[in-house]
């Protein structure tokens, strides 16, 4: 048995022992997101020896990988080949791996021009609440064989089960890419980014910080060289790092705690009571380092179409993500038993 | 007499206006199929709602009275979805028809599910917006049924399919709850019940209201034609053109018989000959396109292409495109009847699965032509046969069987974009093993506790499954050991 076959193996009896014991197994990859979601008290499951790429055919644009994969691994595998994870993802950490990316289902600046996470995955390898390994989707990018229990793994936070193998879709590299800065207050920002949108331009990622718009547009040399004009203001060096810092939260902007991600309709109105945002994804993300109460916060964001989440703390955070309308929750409950009836998975971290 | 009770049919009539319940026999007959109509069943009854609340209504009264529901939109799908059950109510939403709003600026459209997706299209035209997915029957299907089906369509590579391109959904469930799955912003909390929803065959709950993503319209598209003397150049130009790092908006295959049947039809221009021909779309702003069409040029010349053409303007481009778009009609014309298959798989296999679709031709004494979606990987046999000899429809889905078996068999699908419906339930069997299969029946459960919706459809029983005696080996176990076999 190689050792993958035995970690699998053990995998399974620990979620047998912990149903049978009635005791909860949270999921660890590299715990570099560790801090997100609800705080729990169960027994972790490493994943980090259940690692290694799979299977990578740059001409399919796919890539399959174990989910204890460092995300670093398989970025500097892709770029090998001028290829890219779509979703740009945030690392938080050097540990960060496939599975935990594909847990949380953070994607990066990229997202609403390439798509999130969940529509990069094709199909998944899990172990379900009962220690079987089951496939779902595949390989290929159009499946609509049986239900998408690919997607449904994808943010479940761990909670449906283990991703063992997860197969995404992988893009070539953009051949140019440029950053330009603009000084402007933030509603005029919001309107711009939508407008631009709205338009045949190669955007890449926007953000507004600190009365600045920042875009970024990425593509062929000449199709970037021809946006340029149509967007204005100062090219930025280093926007490369620009972007990292964003994504990964090291800029000052995004260090104050609480902070709050606020998920609305991109032309959604920018809120000041609660301070002064950083706007990502066209309009889409609204973040806040603010005191202001989570039900202030939640009410706004839902006035706004959207919702809130409390996304870093400095204590343990007990209710993360915005609570489900009645029907909703039961329908979540009902789906978390099909996967996992004896609640091995259901540590409350969503 | 109706296969339904009778005071179910008295208390639905009060609850739908006059002309929105058909129960005579002339009325119900286009209601027999959908557009896979090798399969046919005269529904009992067709409820014909025109409100959320009628739809609610409905739905209520088939739960009290324990009748099974069929929902339906305008009919066009190929793999039996739609197609009625005895003793249920087929539930047509094609009247709830309105586009309720579009916002240019945040690049939405609000629709109710019987709005056809290409009238979609059009009503966001004047703002320079187009809603992505364009499955060939896009004049007809409804956007409901593109959701339940998780339709694709010519542009799948680059735009994605339904799935990628819906914001939100609101769907009543047989229980009469009203769930908003997704939302108005780029994500949800929970669980991601709008992937879930998407593609699930009207199994889970009905849907009465879609948001969709627009895109702004590309600047420029243009279309280049590469004709080639064989079938395996032509794939691998695919594959130089992918390495290359271009990501094509549409990337079409089409072989010998496909060409000329579509040229004999629509006179697209095609070179009659070529064993193979490729269309490939380059989209984007102006010199982005100039830009991949020169590197699309140079890798189809280095793969033997024999021709290669570029369309001069929008019209020509449309006419290219008219071809392939009418390559099932055309081929309808050189044959009685043809069967449709819809296998995805890894691009890098396709000679090999053209091999294995020739020899099965050969074998079976069936025709086939071929009509691929080279950019994801998503193939369209086309088998040609006559219903009127007799054994051979049944002959014909042996064959498509074993095409599908084909797909699996090289890392691949049985449905890429038409979904399972009754056609490819054997079949299902063959992909997945099963304990798979029961968290699909687990999922259908969560959402639908009395089974009530869409019945037996997409997903078979574990029963049906050991009685087909489909030999799918799993992990090296056979399937459904506890199950007794015949």
């Amino acid at each position: 048995m190689n050792i993958h076959d035995q970690w699998l193996a053990d995998c399974g009896e620990r979620i047998r022992q912990a149903a049978a014991q009635q005791r909860k197994l949270s999921i660890r990859g590299g715990g570099s997101k560790h801090f997100y979601g609800n705080a729990v008290a169960a027994d972790m499951l490493e994943m980090a020896e259940y690692d290694g790429v799979v299977d990578y055919q740059p001409r399919e644009l796919t890539l399959t990988a174990r989910a204890g994969t460092r995300l670093e691994v398989i970025e500097a595998l892709l770029a090998k080949n001028n290829q890219m994870l779509p979703f740009e993802p945030p690392h938080f950490g050097t540990g960060a791996t496939l599975g935990g990316c594909v847990a949380s289902g953070l994607s990066g600046p990229r997202r609403p021009h390439a798509g999130a996470v969940r529509d990069a995955v094709l199909g998944v390898k899990v172990m379900d609440g009962r220690a079987q390994v089951l496939r779902f989707g595949g390989q290929v990018i159009k499946n609509v064989a049986g239900y998408d229990v690919s997607r449904l793994m994808v943010g479940a936070m761990g909670t449906l089960g283990v991703l063992l193998e997860i197969s995404v879709k992988v893009l070539p590299c953009p051949d140019g890419e440029c950053t330009l800065i603009l000084e402007m207050p933030a509603d005029k920002a919001v309107e711009t980014m939508n407008r631009w949108a709205a338009s045949p331009l190669p955007l890449s990622a926007t953000v507004w910080r600190a009365g600045h718009l920042y875009v970024r547009l990425s593509g062929t040399e000449s199709a970037v060289h021809a946006a340029m004009p149509k967007i204005g203001g100062e090219r930025i060096p280093e926007d490369a790092a620009f972007w990292r810092s964003l994504r990964e939260q090291t800029m000052p902007d995004l260090a104050m705690r609480p902070l709050w991600r606020l998920s609305v309709p991109t032309t959604s109105k920018v809120l000041t009571a609660p301070g002064q945002p950083v706007i990502e994804w066209g309009g889409g993300i609204r973040w806040y380092g603010t005191d202001m109460p989570a039900d202030t916060l939640r009410a706004l964001a839902n006035q706004a179409g959207g919702h809130a989440t409390l996304f870093r703390s400095h204590q343990p955070v007990q209710q993360a993500f915005t609570p489900l309308a009645a029907p909703l929750a039961t329908l979540h409950r009902r789906i978390r038993l099909a996967l996992d009836p004896h609640g091995v998975f259901d540590t409350g971290r969503l | 007499m109706s296969a339904l009770p009778a005071d179910f049919l008295e208390n639905l009539r009060r609850l739908l206006p006059p002309d929105g319940l058909l129960t005579a026999a002339e009325d119900l007959a286009p209601y027999e199929c959908d557009a896979l109509s090798a399969y046919r069943r005269r529904p009992p009854a067709v409820a014909l709602p025109r409100t959320e609340e009628e739809i609610s209504a409905v739905l209520h009264l088939c739960r009290l009275h324990d009748v099974p529901v069929v929902a339906r939109g305008h009919g066009t799908g190929l793999s039996g979805g739609a197609l009625p059950i005895e003793h249920a109510l087929l539930l047509s939403l094609a009247r709830l028809n309105r586009i309720l709003s579009i916002d240019p600026l945040a690049r939405t459209a609000r629709v109710q599910p019987g709005v056809r997706n290409l009238a979609i299209s059009q009503a966001a035209a004047p703002h320079g917006l187009y809603y992505a997915p364009d499955p060939s029957s896009q004049i007809a299907c409804s956007i409901g049924g593109n959701v339940a089906e998780n339709s694709g369509g010519l542009h799948c590579l680059k735009y994605g399919l339904t799935v990628h391109n819906i914001l939100e959904v609101r769907a009543i469930t047989i229980e009469g709850d009203i769930l908003t799955l997704g939302s108005q912003a780029y994500d949800a909390p929970g669980y991601d019940l709008l992937a879930l929803m998407t593609g699930s065959e009207g199994m889970l709950a009905v849907i009465v209201e879609i948001t969709v993503r627009l895109l702004p319209k590309p600047e420029r598209a243009q279309v280049l034609l590469a004709a080639f003397d064989s079938i395996a150049n032509a794939g691998v130009a695919v594959g130089q053109i992918i390495a290359a790092g271009i990501i094509p908006a549409g990337l079409e295959m089409m072989d010998k018989l496909a060409i000329q049947a579509a040229e004999d039809y629509v006179h697209a221009g095609y070179p009659v000959g070529a064993e193979a021909l490729l269309l490939v779309e380059v989209d984007g702003v102006n010199e982005e396109v100039s830009d991949g069409l020169r590197i699309v040029y140079e890798m189809v010349k280095a793969c033997g292409a024999t021709e290669v053409r570029t369309a001069l303007d929008d019209m020509e481009r449309a006419k290219l495109w008219a071809g392939r778009k009418a390559a099932f009609p055309a081929i309808g014309r050189i044959s009685p009847d043809y069967y449709c298959m819809d296998g995805t798989i890894p691009r890098g296999r396709l000679p090999e699965v053209l091999v294995r679709i020739a020899e099965l031709s050969e074998e079976y004494g069936l025709r086939v032509a071929n009509v691929f979606h080279a950019g994801d990987g998503n193939l369209h046999p086309l088998i040609l046969y006559d219903a009127n000899q007799p054994g051979e429809l049944e002959k014909t889905e042996a064959m498509g069987g074993k095409i599908l078996e084909t797909c699996i068999a090289v890392g691949g699908t049985i449905t890429g974009e038409h979904g399972v419906g009754v056609e490819k339930l054997g079949q299902m069997c063959v992909q997945f093993n099963s304990a798979e299969l029961e968290v699909f029946h687990a999922l259908k459960a969560a959402f639908d506790p009395p089974g009530l919706l869409n019945p037996g459809k997409a997903v078979p029983s574990l029963h049906r499954c050991a009685e087909l005696g489909a030999m799918h080996v799993h992990h090296g176990q056979l399937p459904h050991p506890e199950l007794p076999r015949f």
